[in-house]
């Protein structure tokens, strides 16, 4: 990542206002918290913002682009570009340390590591999946996975055999 | 979202408060900002057909998956469907999209209006001769046997390309190729421990899991047989040419069909490709009047 250097027209950080954007889905984190916010730099006046998708199909891309012109246009940044990046694919190892504790605290398990994919085909994974996740709510390890998807297309829906209560859980990519 | 009341108000914000076409997601350009310049000594009109066989075939599986909304056994299951037919919407709008920035955009752009995005014309405005789809993702869902060994059949076949496709000189399509690994490993597991436990599972769940191997089985000739562009893209460096991915196809069904106690049938001889030009049955017109039915009665809705 670059530094950005003040829009005249601006008394703040065009990255700092950036980074203030919350993610549509899980508001609790910002794009920067999740890794989606990949650089924001100024270019000969205009500030350019890059993100990259979460999954191929996440609709709240549009919503993620519109919050940011906005942010950055009531910030007195008047030229903005919100560029997408497709490569390298988001990893959930992108989210950073500060976004693992806001989900734990928001109830959701963060990811552990995520696989490996070097070139060539992908090895077939047919045993139970060998994902574990503490409970964010007692901390207890004994939990159980209860659908390998959830309500959002980064998550996975888990139970903790402790406390008996579900959870979401970010699924590892 | 500190300025705002709701999502809604974000995107009309956006747009300045005039609304945008209601059938698509045209409030988002899947390439925006993306380099979409054509590599040297790759023919533009190629590539577009290529992305459309790729796209078509997204397209119309997440179509036969979203079938499944409010009729799934369980209702996780329901969810998993949901998710699995959203990333291959995902997969198809930007392979479609990159369609379109190359120019290959057919007829549908004379039927489409001018504010429609290409994704969508393209999704929307092609009759059912204009699409090259394969045969194994139009075909009817069947029960939840045949469409989770179905599944399994058209995730395994794309992974498989996809991996190989992360190392295409296009850098657009190579880049949506290595964000689709991720999503179809995932997928393709998803389907195979359903057909474990299926066919490894009751008299009945056997009977209809065979059933489904069966039924989708002979399918897989027209999926794994090369057409004449992917020929000369392939050659460009461009492409995945189906041959190369047959026996890594081979050796994961193999392995799940073992595992599940179902008979592997016979590998099918090849056919000339059906799906991949423009050859369909009903199955995919009625598939299409669906999706594109009320696209078409209102062209110019907008929200």
């Amino acid at each position: 990542m670059t530094a950005v250097t003040a829009h005249p027209a601006a008394a703040t950080d065009p990255r700092a206002v950036a980074e203030t954007v919350t993610d549509p889905e899980l508001p609790a984190l910002t794009l920067a918290d999740l890794g989606v916010l990949r650089d924001v730099r100024v270019h000969d006046g205009t500030v350019v913002v890059d993100i990259t998708p979460t999954y191929s199909g996440c609709p709240a891309m549009g919503v993620m682009r519109a919050d940011l012109l906005h942010a950055l246009h009531s910030a007195g940044f008047d030229d903005v570009e919100v560029r997408t990046v497709l490569s390298p694919a988001w990893s959930s190892d992108w989210i950073s340390e500060a976004g693992r504790r806001k989900l734990a605290a928001a109830g959701i398990a963060p990811p552990g590591r995520a696989p490996v994919r070097p070139a060539g085909p992908v090895p077939l994974q047919l045993g139970p999946s060998r994902r574990t996740a503490s409970c964010p709510l007692c901390g207890s390890p004994d939990t159980e996975e209860l659908s390998e998807f959830g309500a959002t297309a980064c998550k996975a829906l888990r139970r903790c055999r402790s406390c008996r209560e579900p959870f979401e859980h970010v699924k590892e990519i | 979202m500190p300025h705002e009341e709701t999502v809604y108000d974000a995107l009309d914000h956006a747009h300045g408060g005039e609304g945008h076409w209601a059938f698509g997601t045209g409030f988002d350009e899947p390439l925006a900002g993306v380099d979409t310049t054509v590599p040297d000594g790759v023919d533009p009109a190629d590539l577009g057909a290529y992305c459309l066989m790729l796209g078509d075939d997204a397209l119309v599986l997440a179509q036969r998956l979203t079938q499944w909304i409010t009729a799934a056994p369980e209702l996780e299951e329901e969810v998993a469907i949901g998710n699995t037919a959203l990333d291959l919407l995902g997969q198809a709008r930007l392979l479609l999209a990159r369609a379109g920035s190359v120019g290959v955009l057919g007829r549908s752009r004379e039927r489409a209006t001018d504010s429609i995005p290409d994704e969508d014309a393209l999704a929307y405005f092609r009759d059912a001769d204009e699409f090259c789809n394969t045969g194994l993702v139009e075909a009817e869902n069947g029960d939840f046997g045949q469409t989770v060994v179905r599944l399994l059949v058209a995730s395994t076949v794309r992974l498989a390309v996809f991996a190989r496709l992360r190392e295409s000189r296009d850098p657009v399509l190579a880049a949506i190729a290595a964000k689709g690994v991720n999503e179809l490993a995932y997928h393709r597991d998803h389907a195979a421990r359903w057909v474990l436990r299926l066919g490894d599972g009751t008299a009945e769940s056997h009977r209809r899991a065979q059933d489904g191997v069966d039924a989708v089985w002979p399918l897989l000739a027209d999926v794994l047989t090369a057409t004449d562009v992917e020929r000369r893209l392939v050659a460009a460096g461009v492409a995945v040419d189906p041959a190369d991915v047959r026996e890594e196809v081979r050796d994961v069904l193999t392995t799940v069909l073992e595992r599940a106690t179902l008979r592997v049938p016979g590998w099918p001889a090849d056919t000339p490709p059906r799906g991949r030009a423009g050859k369909h049955g009903p199955e995919l017109t009625a598939l299409l009047e669906t999706l594109q039915g009320l696209a078409r009665q209102h062209p110019a809705a907008t929200w």
